[in-house]
């Protein structure tokens, strides 16, 4: 909302540059910034009380209806790479941990500090050379213009997307899911177990994982958010139509309505995963819901 | 540096000696640091001239092959080392300027303002550097190298600033605060003499993190084409190049990513090494 007090007119994205005054006025009326900031402020939110985020200045469309439709690339795009994430980093931070001292969890260690240096956009412009240039196995790019009614297209166009993601997401996440697991390795409650004849392994699954969960989960909710919202950078490298294609384009365009729908979707979608890895901790941990009374 | 490391009890049982940590880190950075240095006497060739064919392939004379224009593309690597420096460099410094102060005046503050504050932190917090670097860029009216910089150090300072707070409030719970204050020391006395070099270890080791942060974010902007404009090298502009041209000459997105990458890791390697020098319980466990 803020955005409002930046430099720049937004009604200049409508306008030719050959304009006179008359077209000019016309064309601030249209969009409202010939009105004090005030109002134009107080305008923004009755209509957000009512979901409306307005119509975009560029394209005349609404951008509710927009975001809906970016969502449709977005929300698949990231909940597939987090799962795939997940995957790879869960028994890759454990086995890192357990194996500490072999050189396959030390190897597992120094891939991760490799992947967190590494850009997301490189990523995906080295996995566009193999796969798609030399390979030829899948699209170096787009979404197909019938979206999801075409699910073999759509999936075949999000793969090397979601496997760019994953690879990033799953390095530091691996290093969050070692230090959990080395936590519950040195841990009382895993020694007694072991003390009372549970196998190591057995020791680990029972008591280890859940214990280990908790503070991964919260980790988990961060990691999700950030995805979501930096995915525009994946998205640019694919050319998909996704969420953060449409705010870069907005941004570049100077196209107000956009960037403040995009932003005000995001935030609540953030809000919101918050909300969920807060539910989920309390599923795994009892502890965590006899304490939740006497939390704010 | 090395040797304060060396010189502590052997510990033999450690996979990865702590100090080698270190050396690798200053190595990488002290290479990336000569080279930014070195082009600013001399370059291999003048980056902006044609001195070959247009994307040729790497060669004696040409290392990292040539790019669309038959502009040699290492010496621009060079430079974009020089630039991911500067911006690294620029960008935490004002971090630090920004998030230092806030987060001592959130520490010192009354009940009312540090819970704004700490609220503010966290909200910002919430979304990710490079996002709101997007909106800090949007926010100026032309891209240039220091409206890169300018907001890169906002998005970070937000991340200094919550961690100087935390840091500030519990050495302000500290005993020898008590009896500094009791003996009539002045508040700015108590922040320069006491506070800033009790976390200063602790900061410079997350400013270490935050440089790396910054140069991964800065060459996302500069690939988005929101970074510095054409004549600043910048490795993120050269992969977004190359990935233009990826059908035709496809190493051209190899070499500006292995610098990238060598100086983030060096970085970070320097932050770990750093943080075990400078705390000792950490040495023995990892």
């Amino acid at each position: 909302m803020l955005l409002r007090l930046l430099p720049g007119d937004p009604a200049n994205a409508l306008i030719s540059v050959g304009a006179d005054e008359a077209q000019i006025a016309a064309a601030r009326r249209q969009v409202g910034s010939d009105l004090p900031l005030a109002q134009q402020f107080l305008h923004f939110i009755t209509s957000l009380a009512r979901f409306d985020l307005g119509t975009s200045f560029v394209s005349r469309t609404s951008v509710l209806d927009e975001i809906m439709a970016r969502l449709a690339v977005t929300v698949p795009l990231t909940l597939l790479s987090f799962l795939l994430a997940i995957l790879i980093a869960a028994p890759l931070g454990i086995i890192a941990a357990v194996k500490a001292n072999r050189w396959y969890g030390a190897a597992i260690s120094v891939i991760s500090q490799l992947g967190i240096a590494i850009p997301v956009f490189w990523v995906g412009i080295l996995l566009v050379t193999v796969f798609a240039v030399n390979l030829r196995l899948f699209p170096s790019g787009g979404f197909p213009p019938q979206g999801w009614s075409a699910p073999f297209e759509a999936l075949r166009a999000l793969f090397l997307p979601i496997v760019t993601i994953a690879i990033v997401m799953s390095a530091s996440l691996l290093r969050y899911v070692r230090s959990a697991t080395q936590d519950v390795l040195g841990s009382d409650y895993l020694r007694t177990a072991r003390a009372m004849g549970s196998g190591f392994g057995e020791a680990l699954v029972r008591h280890g994982i859940r214990n280990g969960a908790v503070p991964v989960v919260s980790i988990l909710g961060i990691e999700l958010a950030t995805t979501l919202l930096g995915a525009v950078v994946v998205e640019r490298v694919f050319a998909l139509p996704g969420l953060g294609s449409m705010l870069l384009l907005a941004i570049e365009q100077r196209d107000y309505p956009n960037i403040q729908g995009v932003l005000f979707i995001s935030t609540l979608l953030v809000l919101l995963i918050g909300f969920l890895a807060d539910l989920a901790q309390r599923l795994i941990d009892p502890r965590l819901r006899e304490r939740s009374g006497d939390r704010p | 540096m090395t040797d304060l490391v060396d010189l502590q009890a052997p510990a033999p049982a450690r996979r990865t000696p702590r100090s080698l940590t270190l050396s690798v880190g200053l190595v990488l950075v002290g290479l990336h640091l000569f080279v930014a240095l070195l082009t600013l006497f001399w370059t291999p060739y003048d980056p902006t001239a044609m001195t070959g064919g247009r994307l040729e392939p790497p060669s004696w004379a040409h290392w990292a092959g040539t790019d669309r224009l038959g502009r040699d593309l290492f010496t621009q690597i060079m430079i974009g080392s020089r630039i991911a420096l500067t911006v690294g460099a620029g960008a935490v410094a004002i971090a630090a300027a920004i998030g230092v102060t806030l987060g001592v005046l959130a520490a010192f503050a009354t009940r009312t303002l540090d819970d704004v504050l700490a609220a503010t932190f966290d909200i910002l917090i919430a979304f990710p550097t490079l996002l709101l670097a997007m909106l800090v860029v949007a926010a100026t009216d032309t891209a240039s190298l220091f409206s890169a910089i300018l907001a890169l150090g906002i998005a970070i300072s937000a991340i200094v600033a919550r961690l100087t707070r935390i840091l500030a409030k519990r050495v302000l719970a500290m005993d020898y605060i008590t009896a500094a204050r009791t003996a009539g020391s002045s508040w700015p006395s108590i922040v320069f003499r006491h506070v800033l070099p009790n976390i200063w270890p602790t900061l410079s080791v997350n400013f270490a993190l935050q440089f790396g942060i910054a140069i991964i974010a800065e060459a996302s902007l500069s690939y988005l084409g929101l970074g510095a404009p054409p004549p600043n090298a910048s490795w993120g502009r050269l992969l977004q190049e190359a990935q233009g041209t990826v059908y035709t000459a496809p190493f051209g997105a190899v070499a500006p990513g292995i610098a990238l990458v060598s100086l983030v890791i060096g970085m970070n390697l320097l932050a770990d090494g750093l943080r075990d020098v400078g705390d000792p319980t950490r040495r023995r466990s990892r």
